[in-house]
């Protein structure tokens, strides 16, 4: 495909592989034509964390992986003018901009323009009374919660206007995921707010490239019944989108994974509901004419996108103190482990009840198609399992109280000596819960406040 | 006519938005989408979630989208997470796995069935 831009994905979530780039900007460098290399590794309860971070140290709050997914491509992809576009700035992306430079300058990159995108975080410009007392659409109830961050999802104009700043990296909070596709897309082809077709082809093209290997093999091997080859140096997407709107997806070369219909339609349909009203800021994305096209091993053509005027307001995702979460396992293993097992579950039913935990307590075997279990253990009543193999206890509490949880897991570690027979492997763990909720506000109001800032190297302090 | 394990006929994901979950049902070959559309019901889908559904929309949980060109459906299913990532207590909050749960519990009658290798 000649005259398209190039957009490969270095990270599809905050928790992925911190080498998976390393292969993409090495097909990036040999392909002709602009080129972007994008990270997405902003989940929703993260921001909170973030926000608490800054709140306790204003240079801190942005992604603690930035210098970890960075450290070896930065170089190579400014020589080889890749630009980088990416949510690492997460509550703070001035403070990930001086990050940024300070690595830029270890590698000797003493120019580099670095711009961030600003105006996600509604708290520096709504109280939180404002926030709260708008009604949810998902999510947790927010009813006398502590908010501790509130993030509007922008869209994808801010990123094309940061690039416009000629910046090599841009570095944003929340913005939704495809924006980091449609971005430089719209930046490149200077798409216009009403071409809603092709804002709708490179919404496409961000949706499928925004979780990384899940569109290239990641998350589809099931053995002998779809098989993918060498899942552990799984190539990472690429997308060729052409002024047209017109899609190519392949991924690294001399890579695993697999890249064909079904991974794509699997990629495709990922996080959607109603596949004709996909909602963005950007544009209403209809899936339903989207037709894909083998055209090469581990490459397709993927065409058909519709799009139509966005919605007055943008999503918001209210962030909010979501009180204890306590688990603790153990295991029953060998001659009638099962029964042992449910021995268990029996005693620190009656222990809740003597501790006079009123709290809604969670006690399961897995093994016992707990998984799939609801709280009440329907499921497993309709089955039958083996005696005498392996079990793990598992008890999970919510509590507002740290130690309420602390006193209902305390139970499991207690039938070392007073519960069944040969117990054994227990794990315990506490931590501290963010819940999200989702609003809708006008976003008129949101916009007027978002901006790009091209942030300067001689703030770096050295 | 025989009984195919829907796991036999198409693969899945799930994805989850606060507590409601998608899952995609995507037939192996394109010719098996009818017999998919006529059985994979919304009514058959809340049989397989019943357990875990909390609503009392019943079977108005469960929503079927169609995608004859891929071919795919797409089902959303309300209140099916126990309260999700926020308020779940089970070990998969975002009902990741419920995928297989489907494809598990799901038998379809077919005329004609060629064991498919992926």
């Amino acid at each position: 495909m000649t005259g398209g831009v190039h957009i490969g994905s270095g990270a599809g979530f905050a928790g992925d592989r911190f080498d998976a780039a390393g292969p993409v900007v090495e097909t990036l460098s040999n392909l002709q034509g602009s080129r972007y290399l994008i990270f997405e590794v902003l989940a929703e309860r993260t921001l909170a964390i973030a926000q608490r971070l800054k709140q306790e140290d204003s240079d801190k709050g942005y992604s603690p992986w930035l210098t970890v997914y960075l450290h070896e491509v930065l170089k190579r992809c400014y020589d080889a003018n890749i630009k980088i576009v990416a949510n690492f700035g997460s509550a703070n992306p001035r403070a990930a901009a001086i990050e940024v430079h300070k690595l830029a300058s270890t590698l000797g990159i003493s120019d580099l323009r670095v711009v961030v995108v600003e105006g996600d975080d509604l708290l520096e410009n709504y109280s939180p009374e404002e926030l709260l007392a708008v009604p949810c659409i998902e999510g947790t109830s927010t009813d006398g919660r502590v908010l501790l961050a509130a993030n509007a999802y922008l869209g994808a104009r801010t990123i094309s206007d940061a690039l416009g700043l000629g910046a090599d990296i841009v570095l944003v909070g929340r913005t939704t995921d495809a924006a980091l596709v449609l971005g430089p897309l719209i930046h490149e082809f200077e798409w216009s707010s009403t071409q809603y077709d092709l804002l709708a082809a490179g919404t496409l093209a961000g949706h499928l490239l925004e979780c990384g290997a899940q569109l290239s093999g990641g998350y589809f091997a099931d053995p002998d019944i779809k098989d993918v080859p060498r899942l552990h140096e799984v190539g990472f997407p690429i997308a060729t989108v052409t002024q047209m709107g017109d899609i190519e997806l392949f991924k690294a070369t001399a890579s695993g994974g697999l890249l064909n219909r079904s991974t794509v339609i699997e990629q495709l349909l990922y996080e959607v509901h109603d596949p004709a009203r996909y909602l963005t800021p950007d544009v209403i994305l209809d899936f339903t004419g989207v037709e894909i096209e083998e055209i090469a091993p581990d490459r397709v053509r993927i065409f058909g996108a519709r799009g139509q005027a966005p919605t007055e307001t943008l999503k918001v995702t209210l962030s909010v103190d979501g009180g204890w979460l306590g688990e603790a396992e153990i295991s029953y293993a060998g001659s009638n482990a099962l029964a042992r097992a449910k021995l268990a579950c029996d005693i620190l039913e009656k222990r809740q009840l003597i501790l006079d935990i009123q709290e809604r307590c969670r006690i399961e075997i897995l093994g016992t198609t707990a998984v799939h279990d609801s709280d009440s253990g329907a499921l497993q009543e309709l089955r039958q399992f083996d005696s005498n193999t392996e079990y793990r206890v598992r008890v999970a509490i919510r509590s507002d109280s740290k130690d309420v949880a602390l006193r209902m897991t305390n139970e499991v570690l207690a039938l070392y000596c007073c519960g069944p027979a040969g117990g054994g492997g227990v794990r315990q763990n506490i931590s501290q819960q963010v819940s999200t909720a989702s609003i809708l506000l006008d976003r008129e109001r949101i916009e007027a406040h978002t901006r790009v800032h091209l942030v300067h190297p001689s703030k770096v302090e050295t | 006519m025989k009984r195919i394990q829907l796991y036999h006929l198409a693969h899945s994901r799930a994805g989850d938005k606060g507590n409601r979950c998608n899952l995609s049902v995507i037939p192996y070959r394109p010719e098996w989408y009818p017999v998919l559309l006529e059985q994979v019901t919304t009514g058959a889908v809340f049989e397989v979630f019943q357990h875990k559904i909390n609503s009392h929309q019943g079977v108005e949980s469960v929503t079927r989208y169609e995608l004859p060109k891929l071919p795919a459906l797409n089902f959303v299913i309300d209140d099916v997470l126990e309260g999700g990532v926020n308020e779940g207590l089970g070990l998969d909050g975002h009902g990741k796995t419920l995928s297989f749960l489907l494809l598990q519990s799901m038998w379809i009658d077919v005329d004609v069935y060629d064991k498919h290798k992926g």
